[in-house]
């Protein structure tokens, strides 16, 4: 196997509280290369906290610690900020889950997406924005001529996704990770948004890492599937065995899903078994 | 047989002239008593706006609502809140952040004169599966799961025989999202209450609702059964993609 892009052993996240510490992510490891991962689990499984830790975009009071956290033979925990502005939206990026909070309510979306361009690639004003008129094509919005001197609040919900996609891979990062980026969206609207996302993923080359809390859409899009639970990952499997996960969280999260083909009198509610907290060696 | 709801050529729209947005337009059906009535759509396709003017918190439309066979006047009275109870899509937004769980539950009791207001609270907490105890905490103490419990032990407490539910699961995980639908389908079956659901959610619609409609656009588009979703045996185009979009599948 070739040497993967990012590998994170035994990363470790805690908060300081009244009682000492208490532990957001508690030894995650996973290794990805240029494939499409997906992180499912429920609100404070850790999900977001492991995508948030590699960006090193947790809040200063926040203790990280790893026994290795390498991009591309960098050490991200040693980095120092000037590096980390680099790779930060450079060489790894990051779409997030609300278009309406995540864009510069005062900027056009052309200046959004020039900024990246210029900063990342180096490039002159006038390349960035005919690069950032390609960007916005390649997004399938249909008139970026007009669409790049909207603002934010102009745009719907999908159109503020892609214009984020585009913002965030213009400047060709290595890996994309995307925090539920389409949990503010509609149904129908969804599938475009991720096409989409993969669509520009694959032809950059770059490794995907997709965060979210909805088990079909993640069996479906990706390649391998992490299951965290209270901060730590329960199951690693590929995304095509999800039915047949082994673990009983898994089982548990497929199981309280309402299901559409067929008609249930009852829906499971997952119980959490307690066992799950104990540290697993 | 006369239905517990029903809407008559419901029209809302909002601005003027240009700016003019047809939020519903002539919207009807009819929901039975007893049964759970669920609408799909998109955002912006005017769902969310029929429960509004049912309750009364939006009176600028025009057609006719009526409750067991009875018209509703622009005001709605007193007793109406009785019959008909509403909950919100965001338990973090419809509960009072300042006021502990037993002062958000007094209010609709001091309102419309009930009595044993302790014991109706603890008797309602426990029907949506909290202790008593949880009178005396403030919502942030409680999830979001629990929280949603609340709106809910809040319109059944003045015993309506109507509940509508807006969105009343997207803000939750699904986990905690199956125990919330399985007590409103218990609550259904013991009350005896008629639910009109609105969801974007078909997995959700399918399982809550015997009858659905889908709204585009301001318009129900069309009426099916609960079976026909799950068989795909949708009349419309617009049904089908939705459908299609919600088996998280790429429309053919």
């Amino acid at each position: 196997m070739t040497e993967p892009l990012l590998s994170v052993r035994n990363l470790r996240v805690a908060y300081p509280s009244a009682h000492g510490y208490s532990d957001a992510l508690r030894g995650v490891s996973f290794n990805i290369g240029q494939e499409k991962l997906g992180i499912v689990g429920e609100s404070g499984s850790g999900k977001s906290t492991a995508g948030r830790a590699i960006m090193r975009l947790l809040p200063p009071k926040a203790v990280v610690t790893a026994d290795e956290m390498r991009f591309a033979g960098i050490d991200l925990l040693a980095a120092s900020e000037k590096q980390m502005r680099d790779i930060r939206g450079g060489r790894i990026a990051m779409v997030l889950q609300d278009p309406r909070y995540a864009l510069n309510p005062m900027k056009t979306v052309e200046a959004q997406i020039m900024e990246s361009c210029h900063l990342h690639a180096k490039c002159s004003r006038a390349e960035a924005r005919e690069q950032s008129l390609a960007m916005l094509e390649d997004v399938h919005i249909r008139d970026p001529k007009r669409v790049t001197k909207l603002y934010p609040h102009e745009l719907s919900g999908g159109m503020g996704q892609r214009v984020m996609i585009a913002m965030m891979l213009i400047a060709r990062p290595e890996i994309v990770i995307a925090d539920e980026p389409t949990s503010a969206l509609d149904v129908t609207v969804r599938r475009q948004i991720l096409d989409i996302l993969n669509e520009r993923v694959e032809a950059q080359g770059a490794g995907l890492i997709l965060i979210s809390h909805d088990l079909p859409m993640v069996a479906d899009f990706c390649d391998r599937v992490l299951v965290m639970y209270g901060g730590q990952i329960m199951e690693e499997l590929a995304a095509s065995d999800l039915d047949k996960a082994n673990h009983p969280y898994t089982v548990a999260l497929n199981e309280s899903l309402p299901p559409l083909d067929h008609k249930v009198e009852k829906l499971t509610v997952p119980d959490h078994d307690p066992c799950w907290l104990e540290q697993i060696q | 047989m006369t239905s517990a709801l029903e809407i008559i050529g419901l029209s809302i729209a909002f601005g003027q002239g240009n700016s003019r947005v047809q939020a519903v337009d002539h919207a009807s059906f009819r929901v039975e008593p007893g049964r759970s009535f669920g609408i799909i759509g998109e955002s912006g396709s005017g769902k969310s706006t029929i429960l509004r003017a049912i309750t009364g918190l939006n009176d600028a439309y025009t057609g006719e609502i009526l409750i067991d066979g009875k018209l509703l006047q622009a005001r709605r009275s007193k007793e109406f809140f009785k019959t008909v109870q509403m909950v919100f899509q965001d338990p973090y937004a419809s509960l009072h952040p300042r006021r502990m769980i037993r002062a958000t539950l007094a209010e609709p009791l001091e309102i419309h004169n009930f009595d044993q207001k302790d014991q109706r609270i603890s008797q309602v907490l426990r029907d949506v599966g909290l202790a008593p105890e949880f009178a005396y905490r403030y919502p942030h103490q409680l999830s979001g799961g629990q929280r949603q419990r609340v709106a809910v032990a809040r319109a059944l407490l003045l015993e309506p025989r109507i509940l509508l539910l807006d969105e009343p699961s997207s803000a939750l995980d699904v986990s905690v999202q199956a125990g919330v639908l399985n007590l409103l389908d218990a609550l259904r079956r013991t009350h005896g209450l008629t639910y009109v659901l609105v969801s974007h959610d078909l997995r959700v619609v399918a399982h809550m609702c015997s009858r659905v409609a889908v709204m585009t656009q301001g318009k129900i588009i069309e009426e099916l059964s609960a079976d026909d979703l799950r068989n795909q045996s949708a009349k419309t185009e617009y049904t089908r993609q939705l459908i299609q979009a919600s088996r998280g599948k790429a429309p053919a």
